[in-house]
């Protein structure tokens, strides 16, 4: 594989983001957004081209362009490893990043700071690359704070908004936390195994080493890198950044936090599958986080009122599902539903964008409705997602979900219960978006309706070919014969013990469970919302448990209370009184050859009779020196 | 009999000095420090250097004491129209006096030298002649410097002393 | 006769010469006029001639002799320089105090 297809595949995006960031502003809308889209289609290409290589001689291939640090006993090349993973992740990511490239040369056409979010995008898409083909962890870090940083950079995009930047701050620091535990599991495994390498990772486990203490820190390191995951793929604790997120443009939330960024925890922990499997404990907390999380995003969701922040819950609750597949050691099957998860997510994300668009900026689904009627391929790409994220089959979403659920059911039913009552409460949530958005009547102002409009085909294009994806994407791991599960084969170690795949009589009852489940939950929203045209209260007029989920459980209130106040108060008590003790102590110093000067400008009194004294005083001691001192 | 002479010369010496600095008038001082130029040619005689002494009673006798008295009498010092120092000066400057001394003698004593064989070889030494020989054959440079030097100093002094033109 | 050296010793002038540099040195901080502070100063460089002419003696060397000479040529462009400035401060101050010459007190 002549590996500078591989490299070009990073060096397009790079090469957009310094184009368009340089020249952008000559460049002109059209042009930018072109040079932009075309990096990320040529990465598409690339990466199309490694993986029908793949499928022909499936060696991973591994680029080393130089030795980047070197220690007493290992070395940290700067260096990428393409495999099946990595070109999973390459493809999904490069060939959605076009799509919404091509999505937001339309609904960001009237921005003036049109080539700087195309810069931006760039660089996020090109960071993410390295994150996922980086071939030791410290490139895998690379890659990790620099989507950190531009996923801070697109939310506070409109940055003259000091509440989007204040969400942006949150986003950035959030993630920081994580990324402190990310660092602690690189130095403990650099410690452990003297390297930080995937594939010398993985060989060292496969030898198999021992120690209690050995097993200890690595549980340790497993656990903080988990924690990094949470920050990143926005878990319990750390997911309260992800709501507050869709300060960004539309776009930024569909590539970023649907379909991309937040998937680097997950493919993390898929890459480091060999030291998760080691620890099993850390794999429990790793399931019961993952269900909670889900259950309690969606919850939460039931009551938003902003459309993109049902999207952003209903997220975080996906990825919770992730992670319990994750935590239960069936790698294949989280990353089965990362990637239908990404189709579909990202389409009710850009739908969403469309409907925003069309309504000039109005995100209250109480001031939406019946734009079924004037948007219809927003609205039937929006009802395919919706089917496919409430697991309806025979879509996508179906499918991986169900092998979520299957692969819980087999090892905890306590898990399997949370994950199940998460995913209809999903259903539920998720058509009551769609029945508040495009059914019954209009309920904004009037000049909005008479402004309303299907949006133009660089918008509605992406739409079309994500719903299809959606549709579709459930093809490639079907139960019995799951062409994904092969694919990664090489790249994960244990597949062979975790889950069968035969399809006996209890899978068939829980897919059937799974499905009546949904149907309650569509039939619940339908009697709610259609038949009996309930629109959700204003937030002030709600009580009880209602209020609890309205306010998000009041977790950031909590995080305010228990975090940001004592860290201000230590601040201000560092600020006033330690640094005034310090300046105090440096200024005095200061004022020590002052009063040394002072005392010794009274030599200078102008009386030459204490001068000519001090003459004879010299004379004396030069004369004692000279001739009484041996 | 030379002893006694040496004496009676110290003697001169040591009082005139004191009285030029204890006198309270400028020009009473004058005369003393005049008589103790005398007395300190006297010395040079004694040490058989006649050129020497006569030399130095034309350079400061009569020469620098003239100036001196010359200023006095320019600027009208009369009798003492300067108020007396305080007290702690005059005892800062006894005590500057002991300590001079004391130094300077135990400065001697320290070296403790060898001061006992005399040279009495005859040879002349210091008459006229053999100073002008060495001044004009070994000392000729710093000789003609003299000469500049003091050129130097009548055009400074004149300089010096010129009064302004803007204030005439 | 004997050497007149050799009769007195050399010691004598030796402290004769210390003692009238200390009268010297006492009446330039003892007095405030100027004038008398430059006869003392004329004291000190008479005892240090002395002691010159005494050791040229000793160690029968014109040489000593010699320096005596530019000393007193010293002395006398000095005295007149001197006496010059005292003059011009006259002019400024209209006495010859040095308490009065404090502009330079720091």
């Amino acid at each position: 594989m002549n590996t500078t297809i591989l490299l070009l595949t990073l060096i397009f995006p790079l090469a957009g983001t310094l184009i368009n960031g340089f020249a952008g502003r000559y460049l002109g809308k059209k042009m930018s957004g072109t040079v932009a889209t075309l990096a990320i289609a040529a990465s598409f290409v690339t990466s199309c081209i490694f993986f029908a290589h793949l499928q022909n001689n499936p060696e991973p291939v591994k680029i080393v362009l130089f030795e980047w640090m070197k220690f007493n006993y290992f070395t940290i090349d700067f260096g990428f490893y393409f495999d099946q993973l990595a070109a999973l992740w390459l493809l999904f990511i490069t060939g959605i990043g076009t799509l919404i490239h091509l999505y937001s040369t339309s609904y960001m056409h009237d921005d003036e700071n049109f080539s700087k979010f195309f810069t931006y995008l760039n660089f996020f898409v090109f960071f993410m690359l390295v994150l996922v083909t980086g071939s030791n962890l410290a490139m895998m870090f690379i890659g990790w704070e620099g989507v950190g940083l531009c996923s801070y950079l697109l939310i506070g995009f409109w940055y003259q908004n000091q509440d989007y930047n204040d969400a942006a701050k949150k986003a950035f620091i959030m993630n920081r936390i994580g990324d402190l535990g990310f660092l602690i599991g690189i130095f403990i495994t650099g410690y452990l195994f003297h390297t930080l390498d995937f594939v010398s990772l993985q060989e060292q486990t496969v030898a198999g080493l021992s120690g209690s203490s050995f097993a200890l820190l690595l549980g340790v390191a497993t656990m903080a890198f988990f924690i990094a995951a949470t920050g990143k793929s926005a878990q319990l604790p750390l997911y309260t950044w992800l709501p507050d997120a869709m300060a960004g443009p539309t776009p930024v939330s569909a590539l970023i936090h649907a379909a991309t960024m937040v998937t680097a925890g997950i493919f993390m922990i898929t890459r480091l599958n060999f030291l998760f499997d080691l620890t099993p404990d850390v794999q429990h907390i790793i399931a019961v986080i993952g269900a909670v999380t889900s259950l309690v995003a969606a919850t939460i969701a039931l009551v938003q009122n902003d459309i993109k922040k049902v999207l952003a819950y209903s997220t975080v609750s996906q990825l919770g599902l992730m992670f319990l597949a994750l935590g239960l050691g069936a790698y294949e099957v989280a990353v089965f539903h990362v990637i239908t998860h990404a189709f579909f997510k990202a389409c009710l994300f850009l739908g969403s964008g469309s409907v925003i668009h069309a309504i000039g900026g109005e995100q209250d689904m109480r001031h939406m409705g019946g734009l079924r009627k004037h948007m219809k391929i927003t609205y039937l790409t929006f009802f395919i997602s919706t089917l496919a994220i409430s697991g309806f089959p025979p879509l996508s979403g179906f499918f991986s979900k169900d092998e979520i659920l299957l692969t819980a059911f087999h090892h905890n039913t306590v898990l399997w219960a949370i994950a199940s009552l998460a995913s209809i409460l999903t259903a539920f949530y998720m058509f009551r978006l769609l029945f508040l958005t495009f059914f019954n009547k209009f309920r904004g102002t009037k000049e909005q309706e008479d402004h309303l409009h299907e949006s133009p085909s660089a918008m509605t294009l992406p739409l079309i070919i994500l719903a299809v994806l959606a549709a579709a994407g459930g093809l490639i791991s079907i139960p019995g014969s799951s062409w994904l599960n092969e694919f990664l084969k090489p790249v994960i170690r244990n597949n062979a013990a975790s889950h069968p795949h035969t399809l006996g009589t209890t899978e068939y009852i829980l897919m059937g469970v799974a499905v009546a489940g949904a149907l309650a939950g569509l039939f619940i929203a339908y009697l709610k919302y259609i038949k009996n045209k309930q629109v959700p209260v204003n937030d002030n007029n709600v009580s009880g448990l209602q209020k609890i989920l309205v306010n998000k459980y009041y977790l950031d209130e909590i995080y305010e209370a228990l975090i940001v106040q004592p860290l201000n108060f230590f601040g201000g008590m560092f600020k006033n009184q330690v640094d005034g003790l310090i300046n105090g102590i440096v200024l005095s110093l200061g004022r020590i050859p002052a009063e040394l000067s002072y005392q010794g400008k009274k030599a200078q009194n102008g009386n030459i009779g204490l001068y000519l004294f001090a003459f004879v005083i010299g004379v004396c001691g030069l004369l004692y020196y000279l001739f009484m001192c041996y | 009999m030379i002893e006694i002479l040496f004496y009676i010369l110290s003697a001169v010496t040591l009082g005139s000095a004191f009285l030029t600095i204890l006198s309270k008038n400028p020009i009473h001082s004058a005369i003393w420090l005049v008589v103790c130029f005398f007395s300190i040619a006297g010395h040079y005689a004694l040490l058989n250097s006649q050129f020497l002494a006569m030399v130095h009673i034309i350079v400061y006798s009569g020469a620098i004491m003239i100036l001196m008295l010359f200023t006095i009498m320019l600027m009208n010092l009369n009798i003492s129209d300067e108020i007396s120092k305080p007290f702690v000066t005059k005892l800062v400057a006894t005590v500057c006096f002991c300590l001079i001394g004391f130094f300077l003698v135990s400065a001697l004593a320290q070296t403790a030298p060898s001061l006992d064989t005399y040279m009495d070889t005859g040879v002349d030494f210091q008459s006229i002649q053999v100073l002008g020989k060495v001044l004009l054959n070994e000392f000729v440079l710093p000789f003609e410097m003299a000469a500049v030097l003091l050129l130097m100093a009548m055009i400074g002094a004149v300089l010096i002393s010129k009064k302004d033109k803007k204030q005439a | 006769m004997e050497h007149v050296l050799q009769q007195i010793g050399i010691d004598q002038y030796i402290y004769l010469a210390i003692i009238l540099f200390s009268i010297g040195a006492f009446g330039i901080l003892y007095r405030r006029n100027a004038i008398v502070m430059f006869m003392s100063i004329e004291i000190m460089l008479n005892a240090a001639n002395l002691l010159l002419v005494a050791f040229s003696t000793y160690h029968e060397d014109a040489n000593g002799q010699v320096f005596v000479f530019f000393t007193m040529a010293v002395a006398a462009a000095e005295v007149a320089i001197g006496l010059a400035i005292l003059v011009a401060i006259y002019r400024n101050i209209g006495s010859i105090d040095i308490d009065k010459l404090k502009n330079l007190k720091g």
